[in-house]
């Protein structure tokens, strides 16, 4: 019953990931939000990789890899958009409303 | 044979002189002259071989008499020339299947018939063997369209008749048009004429009629228009060739029904036989044969389309004797000779007493003779005397006479070409005067070639015994069958017998007339007359002595004293005997009217010698100037029955005012008019268009594609906010729902 545990630590991390990144008004804690869906799917590959083989704990490896380039990244637009908009308020992030 | 199938030789070297003199002739030392006599020097040689060799050729009969000689007759005709042959070749030569085939186009019972008229007279005689050979021309379709030549006695006559005239013309006129500016231009259109006018004698089918018809129409155009300087030159020359028009309309109506009425085929053989047979329906015949006989009248100078021809001596006179005297004008005998079954069924010639063709040759021949009367010009006399000979031609093919048309065309040639000769002879002599009465008289001491010449062929017109001019005539008027005791005649036209007489009579009065006017009494012209020249008398020589003796080849067959096989000489070698002519009947001699028509001949000379030469019946001289009713009928004649003056006035001037002006009324209110009105109809509706469909349908519905996508754009647009969190939880919903869909479908 150890997996069942670890995969509702896993959604729990996830859901609380979705709402941060719905309902933050602050782009960081947005990114942060990403990281936290990000490691509950870590969780999930590892939890996993126990059961199946060592291919989760790569897949795992990648995405944290790839989760740092992409805050890399997102800290980079966050900046840009701060120093445009003196705010990091997504909210007022609404320039392509049609 | 070899003559036969290469006589289109003929034709083709007068073509080549023709343009050996138009690009060479201004060179040559006789400035072309020499190139044209040569040539028609040698198309001369050539005819009479050619009549030589139909000569022989007829006397080699064919094996046998009666049905399958005539059907082996058509040996020689070239099957691809006329289908009748062909059918006759693909079937052995035995008539019997050639009439077999008409009887089965015909309905059986017309070509019974067409047989039983046909008489035994013709099954008891040999055959005529004509020569057809021809050459694709071009081919449209199913449809060939050959040109050839067909050679029988009628072409052979022909050949010979317009070579020696067109030679002894060409003669004369290297005198008579010495020095004139166009001397050159005048030969090559003598060798067109020439030319033209075989190509039509050999003609084997009517299409090629037309093309010669034309060709000579248009040569004589070119000729009578040859001073076309002076003003009434050149509308001589357009009055001739647009009254020429008029009846050629005619010609083309009359060659597409018999075209039609043939069966497709433009062969004159096939539409001889047929017609013969009775493969063609009787009404048919008579409309193409009316239609044809328009073409007469324009072309032969008939009335009532002969104003033309008298209008035609404006040209030089030697193309009067050559084309409005001997050849072209005879192109409606001619042809009517040649397509003479269609006529001979189509007016049911045979056994009735009145018909077209008879009657337009009778009221010409008699109108005609009555017009040359009140002539002061010598040429016009010698015109209206054509014109009124042409209507005694045109009356024996009326009656049936053939033979004695084609005879007399064949004396007429000779006699009249001298007397028009002749005078041009007297003008030569008389300062290019050709007004007998004002500038002549007196001339027969100077001019003693041209008067006995001119005194001869004046006796030979007038149909004096032994002449020619008596040997035809009396031919024709016993042609008419209607004079007591003749016999044989293959009607009764008693009519034309009447009007034929008193034709004769008036010919006989007005040559005498011409005579004493132009040799007679004292010179009244300028100057001193003089003889012509040797090439101007020779000629004349020559066809006084033709016109003379010519006579002998027709001797009525009733001269049994005379030596066997010198009587209807003529009948014989020029009458087709066969399938593809009527089998006519030829009247026998008759001594009594002989004797009348003599007796009326030597009565027109007699009262008009008495009248001019002796002052008698003095109370006649200038009666027209004191009684009314004399004066009446002279102004008739002098006026030339008004024809002039209703073809002038009255149709032209109906034509040219209130014709046009109605017809210009009619273009500005009716054409215009409704012009303007499908006009304005269509400015209309255009606009009517614009403001309706283009504006509202049209328009509208681009208009609306466009207003419906951005109206719709206007609602989608409010579900793009821009906030990235909404789309986020859209799209996180939507995995939500679809994971459960997944779930619940996979589970």
């Amino acid at each position: 019953m150890l997996l069942n545990q670890f995969l509702l630590l896993s959604a729990i991390l996830f859901t609380i990931g979705v709402y941060g990144v719905i309902v933050r008004k602050n782009g960081v804690l947005v990114l942060m939000s990403i990281e936290l869906v990000l490691n509950a799917v870590n969780i999930n590959l590892i939890v996993f990789s126990t059961y199946w083989g060592i291919a989760g704990q790569v897949f795992a490896l990648f995405t944290i890899a790839i989760a740092a380039a992409e805050v890399g990244v997102g800290l980079a637009i966050v900046l840009l958009i701060y120093r445009n908009q003196r705010s990091v308020d997504i909210d007022e992030l609404d320039e392509l409303k049609g | 044979m070899w003559f036969f199938t290469h006589v289109w030789i003929i034709p083709a070297l007068m073509a080549l002189s023709f343009l050996l003199i138009l690009f060479f002739g201004k060179k040559m030392p006789k400035k072309g002259a020499e190139i044209g006599i040569f040539f028609v020097g040698a198309a001369f040689v050539l005819a009479l071989l050619t009549a030589g060799n139909w000569i022989a050729w007829s006397n080699d009969n064919p094996e046998g008499h009666g049905p399958a000689a005539e059907g082996a007759a058509l040996a020689n005709v070239d099957p691809s020339c006329s289908s009748v042959a062909a059918e006759a070749a693909a079937l052995g030569t035995g008539v019997e299947h050639v009439e077999g085939k008409v009887a089965a186009t015909a309905g059986g019972t017309a070509a019974a018939a067409g047989e039983a008229t046909g008489g035994a007279a013709a099954h008891e005689e040999i055959s005529t063997r004509p020569v057809v050979s021809c050459i694709n021309w071009f081919k449209n379709g199913d449809q060939t369209i050959s040109i050839g030549t067909l050679i029988d006695g009628q072409s052979v006559l022909l050949l010979v008749v317009v070579t020696l005239i067109s030679l002894l013309v060409h003669v004369f006129s290297t005198d008579y048009v010495h020095g004139d500016r166009r001397y050159t231009h005048y030969f090559a259109f003598l060798s067109l004429f020439t030319a033209s006018m075989l190509f039509f004698v050999l003609s084997e089918n009517t299409l090629q009629m037309i093309v010669g018809w034309e060709l000579v129409g248009v040569c004589s155009f070119a000729l009578i228009g040859h001073w076309w300087e002076e003003k009434p030159n050149s509308d001589a020359a357009l009055k001739a060739f647009l009254t020429n028009r008029v009846g050629d309309i005619g010609l083309l109506v009359g060659v597409i029904v018999l075209y039609f009425a043939a069966g497709k085929s433009f062969s004159i053989m096939d539409l001889n036989i047929l017609s013969n047979e009775g493969g063609i329906s009787h009404n048919l015949l008579l409309i193409g044969s009316l239609c044809l006989i328009t073409a007469v009248m324009s072309k032969s100078g008939q009335f009532i389309l002969h104003t033309w021809l008298p209008d035609a001596m404006a040209g030089p006179t030697p193309v009067s004797a050559l084309i409005h005297a001997a050849t072209m004008v005879v192109a409606g005998v001619y042809m009517v000779a040649r397509l003479y079954p269609v006529f001979f069924e189509g007016l049911s010639i045979s056994g009735s007493s009145v018909n077209a063709l008879s009657m337009v040759g009778a009221i010409t021949a008699l109108f005609g003779a009555m017009l040359a009367f009140v002539q002061k010009d010598i040429k016009k006399v010698l015109a209206y005397s054509t014109v009124s000979q042409l209507g005694f031609m045109v009356t024996a093919l009326g009656v049936g006479a053939w033979t004695a048309a084609l005879f007399h065309l064949f004396t007429h040639a000779f006699f009249k070409a001298c007397l028009f000769l002749g005078a041009g002879s007297l003008s030569h002599a008389s300062h290019h005067s050709f007004n007998m009465v004002d500038d002549m008289g007196g001339l027969r001491k100077v001019m003693p070639k041209t008067f006995w010449t001119y005194l001869v062929a004046t006796a030979a017109l007038a149909g004096v015994f032994p002449l020619s001019g008596f040997w035809s005539k009396d031919e024709i008027l016993a042609g008419t069958g209607s004079f007591p005791g003749t016999q044989g005649a293959n009607g009764e036209y008693h009519v034309m017998l009447v009007m034929l007489l008193l034709a004769a009579f008036c010919t006989a009065a007005y040559m005498t007339r011409t005579i004493w006017y132009a040799f007679y009494g004292e010179y009244r012209g300028h100057g001193t007359p003089h003889e012509s020249g040797p090439r101007i008398t020779t000629p004349l020589i020559i066809l006084a002595s033709l016109g003379a003796i010519a006579g002998i080849v027709n001797l009525p067959a009733a001269f049994d004293f005379l030596p066997e096989g010198t009587q209807t000489r003529f009948e014989h070698y020029v009458e087709p005997v066969g399938l593809y002519f009527p089998a006519i009947t030829h009247a026998s001699f008759n001594p009594v009217l002989a004797l009348v028509s003599v007796a009326v001949g030597a009565a027109g000379i007699g009262l008009a010698y008495l009248y001019f030469f002796k002052d008698a019946f003095a109370g006649l001289h200038g009666l027209a100037d004191r009684n009314k009713v004399a004066a009446f009928f002279k102004n008739i004649l002098v006026n030339k029955y008004y024809f002039d003056w209703l073809y002038t006035t009255v149709i032209v001037g109906f034509v040219k005012g209130p014709l046009a002006r109605a017809a210009n009324w009619f273009s500005a209110h009716v054409i215009d008019g409704a012009v303007n009105l499908v006009g304005k109809t269509a400015v209309g509706s255009g606009n009517w268009v614009y403001k309706n469909v283009d504006q509202k349908v049209v328009d509208g519905a681009v208009n609306g594609a466009g207003s419906s996508a951005s109206g719709a754009g206007a609602y989608l647009r409010l579900t793009q906010t821009g906030r990235i969190q909404q789309y986020a939880a859209l799209f996180f919903a939507a995995v939500a729902i679809l994971v459960g869909v997944f779930v619940v479908v996979i589970g």
